[in-house]
């Protein structure tokens, strides 16, 4: 190890097959599957990461950072369709996406990618409330109990901009996919009163901050249910009645990708369904690859309905849309709004 | 009663100084993956950093940025206070003036444009492209550190070197040298500091597949910090104090000898 | 040979690293996506939001700077008076910190100050009321006090060891009681310390977007934070630069400041 420590040195006889760089959300990987990739294929894997998908969209847009597979949301693979920065898979190399990942969610990533021709779904989940039952009494069904001023400095919201609108969004009734102004501008009022509640806008320290006793409520995704309440049994998720967002995490390869025969190894590899299990285990995000699903042993795991909730039960689930340049700049001028309002 | 005062207000600003580093430290021996719960004592996180690639990466990185740019900064800073000394006043106010850019100007503005640099000339962005940056806003912490040494000098003995048949490099080399090396060692250790703290510019200026310890720890801070980083930064911090305390050792035991 | 020949590398360094990419930010602050000379990116400064954000900014690095001096100058006499015989001692413990990462040790002044965090612990064991400051415009301020305390203790510090003794004891030989030595003789001849060391903690603390994020809870948005959104988020990068360049306008307000009062020119020692 300590002979190859700098980047790009000595590759070749280590790494016969050349390199792919990988662009992921952070922590969503088991590192594991990446060291068995890079032995049984001989390629190198240059792995990086990114925190939001607005951080992710500039970079390959920029084109100066050459990824080959990339990890987007279903929303942001639409806008990257959209803006013509894909490549499209070549569905023979990928034996493992086709068998393994279950039918329905090629059916749902219909909604961002029409005829299936640019994504391999990797994760999915749902966005709900995060609460910790010693501080919340009454039982949570609603997104409006954020704006409950009992809870006022107890509660936890998103840090990025379309999730926090879903919020709102969704409380108010309306599309989270809306691009009415008026619909838009009510959105922005609400998460303007609510700002004095709110006791912090973050990403993923919800998380620690929840397991840590720091608030009572917090909006969170899906995947992080499980391994929160293994820190802290009091925490319990809910999915508000309102509905909420169905989200689909896809591999992508982007068109200006220099590796894509590699970039498509290493996708069908991490459909392979030992591997898919592993990551499951390790990031807890639900896998959408039923081979992994089969040969999770803990039944409670499962058939847990954090894990894989039946959609059904719930109404008005809706999967993030691109809703194109125009309204993303109305989203990120009110958003900018809510930021820099203060109480004082 | 005024000594005791003084004591009292040292020792309260050295609390606050290390008190996030003493947290560290003992966040690197919780058991518990999450910062917000205390999990029980443990030293695996110091086993599980060295086989951890990733961070060992980030490390080598950052090490290697860190000496490349403030070895490089050190000579072009020291040649160029050589210059800059027998500049006229004028050239030498435009000269100080642009070095003090990159230090007195904000680091996301010297990122972005750095950044923009380097993408319209078609660089591709990496190791390359962050160690030019750390370079750049290395060389003025040099040329700070040794300029008021040249100034100290006294230009008739370099002369006088010269009378005496020594060749420029050699007069250098003999007069100049040991008389500045204080503030050129000074200058390369803040230089090294200053590049090993660096998260803004680097954050700018790097591209896919390479991190830095900084860059590393912003995208961890806000998915969760790998225990392994506190263990890293504590053996660091300990190495550093270790070596500190050896270096002010040394010269109080030469007298002795 | 000539010397001058000697600063012709770093000439072409400052050139290729450091007034083009200026140059370039100008540029892209001057223009808009279709490549069109604008001043609309400056002029967005204008906008509620962005002033206010301007406001917050300077507001809280004004604060954090005042406190900064205020707690370096009394430190950096005692540290000055002290018999050391090692004064890069003094200066390393200083510069000690800043070899635990700076994001980490603005981290870890989360998990002290949290509501559940390691001062509040203590304080609730001593049965002292806790203290509440965490995602707040003091945490902020207090985030920059520590990560930039250093750049204002050691430039009043090395002012302080240069003052020759015998001008402070001619001082009081004359008559002069400690406060007026103090007024008249030593906080003068301190003053290019002082002037640096407000320049180095005002303008990182000015333009910051981390301490914002990680103590602020990302409730206040500082100019810092816009900035680094359009050029990581929203992928307006003339917008970005057109913030950049009025954010240089006040950068270069400070130097000019700092100018007038520092005239040898040399105070930005450390």
């Amino acid at each position: 190890m300590t002979a190859c420590l700098f980047a790009g040195c000595g590759s070749s006889d280590k790494y016969p097959n050349g390199k792919v760089y990988v662009y992921n959300w952070g922590e969503y990987i088991d590192e594991e599957t990446i060291k068995l990739f890079e032995k049984e294929t001989g390629i190198e894997v240059i792995y990086d990461e990114f925190d939001t998908n607005e951080t992710m969209y500039p970079k390959i847009e920029a084109g100066a950072s050459n990824y080959d597979v990339v990890c987007p949301s279903d929303y942001m693979i639409q806008k990257m369709v959209d803006n013509d920065l894909l490549a499209e898979l070549n569905w023979d190399n990928l034996p493992n996406a086709r068998s393994n990942i279950g039918a329905e969610y090629y059916e749902q990533s219909l909604a961002f990618d029409p005829d299936n021709r640019y994504s391999v779904p990797y994760c999915w989940g749902t966005v709900g409330i995060l609460y910790n039952t010693t501080m919340v009494d009454e039982p949570v069904t609603s997104w409006s109990i954020l704006w409950d001023e009992k809870y006022k400095d107890n509660i936890l919201m998103q840090d990025s901009v379309r999730d926090l609108f879903m919020v709102a969004l969704k409380e108010l009734g309306y599309s989270m996919n809306s691009t009415n102004e008026a619909e838009l501008q009510e959105a922005k009022n609400l998460l303007i009163t609510q700002k004095p509640l709110v006791q912090a806008y973050v990403i993923d320290q919800v998380r620690d901050k929840m397991i840590g006793d720091e608030a009572a409520l917090g909006v969170i995704y899906s995947g992080e249910a499980i391994y929160t309440q293994r820190e802290n049994p009091n925490l319990a998720y809910v999915i508000p009645e309102e509905g909420t967002n169905v989200w689909i995490d896809s591999w992508v390869i982007p068109k200006n990708a220099e590796n894509k025969e590699n970039a498509e190894k290493f996708i069908d590899f991490m459909c392979r369904g030992d591997i898919a299990l592993m990551n499951f285990e390790f990031i807890t995000y639900s896998t959408p690859n039923t081979a992994a699903r089969d040969l999770i042993e803990d039944e409670d795991i499962r058939n847990s309905e954090i894990a894989f909730p039946d959609l059904s039960q719930y109404n008005n689930l809706e999967t993030f849309s691109y809703l194109g340049e125009e309204a993303d700049r109305l989203y990120n001028d009110l958003w900018k709004e809510i930021k820099s309002y203060t109480s004082y | 009663m005024k000594n005791a005062a003084r004591r009292i207000y040292i020792v309260l600003i050295f609390i606050f100084m290390y008190a996030p580093i003493a947290t560290l430290g003992v966040l690197s021996f919780n058991a518990s993956k999450s910062r917000a719960k205390w999990g029980g004592f443990t030293i695996k996180w110091y086993l599980s950093l060295f086989k951890n690639e990733e961070i060992m990466r980030a490390l080598w990185n950052t090490l290697s940025i860190a000496l490349i740019s403030s070895v490089v900064a050190t000579v072009v800073g020291t040649v160029s206070c050589i210059a800059i000394q027998s500049m006229k006043k004028k050239g030498r106010a435009i000269i100080i003036g642009i070095t003090n850019i990159p230090m007195l100007n904000a680091d996301i503005v010297t990122g972005i444009s750095l950044m923009l640099l380097f993408i319209v000339l078609g660089i591709r962005l990496g190791f390359f492209t962050i160690l030019l940056a750390h370079i750049t806003f290395n060389i003025p912490y040099v040329i700070l550190s040794v300029m008021p040494r040249m100034k100290q000098l006294n230009p008739s003995v370099y002369e006088a070197a010269l009378d005496l048949g020594a060749s420029h490099v050699q007069a250098f080399f003999k007069v100049i040298f040991p008389d500045i090396l204080p503030g050129i060692l000074s200058g390369f250790l803040m230089a090294f500091t200053m590049s090993l703290d660096d998260f803004i510019i680097t954050y700018f200026t790097k591209g896919p597949g390479i991190d830095t310890l900084s860059t590393k720890i912003y995208t961890e801070v806000r998915k969760g910090i790998k225990p392994e980083m506190y263990a890293l930064s504590t053996i660091i911090f300990v190495v550093v104090l270790v070596l500190l305390f050896l270096v002010n050792r040394t010269p109080k035991e030469k007298p002795a000898k | 040979m000539n010397k001058k020949m000697l600063s012709l590398p770093y000439l072409f360094w400052c050139a290729a690293f450091i007034i083009i990419p200026l140059c370039m930010v100008v540029y892209y602050g001057l223009t808009d996506k279709t490549g069109a000379f604008t001043l609309a990116n400056i002029a967005a400064i204008a906008t509620a939001e962005h002033s206010k954000a301007l406001w917050f900014s300077l507001l809280l690095s004004l604060a954090g700077t005042i406190i900064c001096l205020l707690l370096a100058y009394p430190l950096a006499m005692i540290l000055s008076g002290m018999k050391v015989s090692q004064h890069s001692f003094i200066v390393l413990i200083f510069i000690l910190p800043m070899w635990m990462n700076f994001l980490l040790r603005t981290m870890a002044w989360e998990t002290l100050l949290e509501k559940n965090g390691i001062i509040n612990t203590v304080l609730r064991f001593l049965h002292l009321p806790s203290l509440n400051i965490i995602n707040t415009p003091s945490a902020i301020i207090l985030g920059m006090v520590y990560n930039f305390l250093p750049f204002m203790v050691l430039p009043i510090y090395n002012a302080l060891t240069k003052i020759d003794p015998n001008v402070v004891n001619a001082a009081k030989d004359l008559g002069a009681g400690s406060i007026q030595t103090f007024l008249r003789i030593i906080f003068p001849l301190s003053l290019p310390g002082v002037i640096s060391g407000i320049t180095m903690v005002f303008v990182p603390a000015l333009t910051t977007f981390v301490i914002s994020t990680l103590l602020g809870g990302s409730k206040i948005l500082l100019i810092g934070n816009v900035i680094e959104q359009e050029f990581t988020q929203t992928g307006n990068w003339h917008l970005g630069s057109g913030l950049s360049i009025v954010l240089m306008i006040f950068i270069l307000l400070n130097m000019v400041l700092s100018a007038i009062f520092d005239k040898e020119g040399e105070g930005a020692t450390l």
